[in-house]
């Protein structure tokens, strides 16, 4: 039940994207087509769950016990790169398919914050690793989500006759900001 | 191109974030005051000059293959320092701006700059371009935060003018994404009079 409770929690009460602004410039950069947002979104699943386990794991089995607590940042941010780049390797060779789908969008993860700050909220939240496994899933399932959503809205966007100075970038955030209106009415579904 | 301009860039031309469209995690969150802008704006300000000093210092040490993971390890150093510092002399503002100091390390930004400007020039410009993005930066930040501090609370920097709730949904997560995208059509139709 509480696993479900944090799925809830992630996805629509507390949404990655539109409620605590992680991850916003894929979310900006690659949500012109549906297709792209979905590849995007699957990449980040993939690399956030597995960063998080690997980053829990330094942070209780290395960091902790040797009092290197202020190595955090930089631990955190070289595994992510070095875990992002074994990903795509290992991809490559076990499951072409799936490096075809994903493969363009991996080298763009190191930098999304969204990876880095999951990473870090599952410390600083005191999940054990299943939780904060959880914790990771339903964060990427959110982001998916709200990348795809909004995709949506802006390939019909597209189509419509913006006034010419909003055209672009800002029309694209006033939509988000809707979006995140939408989302922020489950605010009260469960106490997250 | 003089120092000036080169300092300069930073505020109008190649804004961070009212041009270039980088930065946008840390711009929209922590932006529901106008000192909380400034806060994080100044942070970053610091970490992009060192980053910028220390990258241009050693730049024809790296070698080219591991120049990227060389610049985040350089940056995330003095993210450190930032995170370190701030936690001593100001917590209330640590306490504010929370998961976002660290978040530094991965604001395209401070590695934007670091790869397209310090790996290629010499110290003192590296400094000075560094000095000028991240004051710009500070800039769109601070003001964003006031737009949405003085709609959202009817204050500014914590100084209360009417004693009345304001629009509320401009100090929350939605009003974030709808301020900007106002500030971003008000800069276009400045620079590019559309």
């Amino acid at each position: 039940m509480e696993y479900i409770l944090i799925i809830i929690g992630t996805v629509l009460v507390s949404n990655i994207v539109l409620a605590n602004f992680l991850g916003i410039c894929p979310f900006l950069g690659v949500s012109g087509k549906i297709s792209t947002a979905a590849g995007m979104g699957g990449a980040v699943l993939f690399v956030m769950t597995i960063a998080t386990i690997v980053t829990w794991l330094i942070q209780n089995y290395i960091l902790n016990p040797f009092g290197l607590g202020f190595l955090q940042t930089i631990s955190f941010i070289l595994v992510i790169a070095a875990l992002v780049q074994a990903v795509e390797i290992i991809l490559k060779k076990v499951s072409p398919p799936l490096y075809q789908a994903l493969g363009v969008f991996l080298p763009l993860i190191t930098t999304n914050c969204a990876v880095l700050g999951v990473a870090l909220l599952v410390i600083q939240r005191d999940y054990d690793l299943i939780s904060g496994t959880v914790y990771a899933v339903g964060n990427s399932l959110g982001f998916l989500l709200a990348l795809v959503l909004f995709a949506g809205i802006r390939e019909h966007l597209e189509l419509m006759d913006v006034p010419k100075g909003m055209r672009g970038m800002p029309i694209a955030l006033v939509v988000a900001g809707i979006l995140a209106l939408a989302f922020s009415g489950f605010a009260n579904l469960v106490a997250f | 191109m003089n120092q000036w301009q080169n300092f300069s860039k930073g505020f109008f031309k190649e804004n961070a974030v009212f041009v270039m469209l980088l930065g946008m995690c840390p711009t929209l969150a922590i932006t529901n005051s106008a000192i909380n802008g400034l806060g994080m704006g100044l942070a970053t300000t610091f970490v992009l000059v060192m980053s910028n000093l220390s990258i241009s210092l050693i730049k024809d040490l790296i070698p080219a293959k591991v120049r990227i993971p060389t610049f985040i390890v350089v940056i995330a150093s003095f993210v450190t320092v930032v995170d370190l510092v701030m936690a001593g002399y100001a917590p209330a503002l640590h306490e504010q701006l929370g998961i976002f100091i660290p978040l530094i390390v991965v604001n395209c930004v401070v590695l934007g700059r670091a790869e397209a400007f310090a790996s290629k020039n010499t110290v003192v410009s590296s400094i000075i371009d560094g000095a000028g993005m991240g004051l710009g930066f500070a800039m769109a930040l601070t003001l964003l935060g006031a737009v949405r501090e003085l709609l959202g609370n009817l204050s500014l920097f914590g100084f209360k003018f009417i004693e009345a709730d304001g629009i509320l949904v401009f100090i929350l997560a939605p009003g974030a994404f709808i301020a900007l995208g106002f500030m971003i059509a008000l800069v276009n139709r400045i620079t590019k009079k559309v």
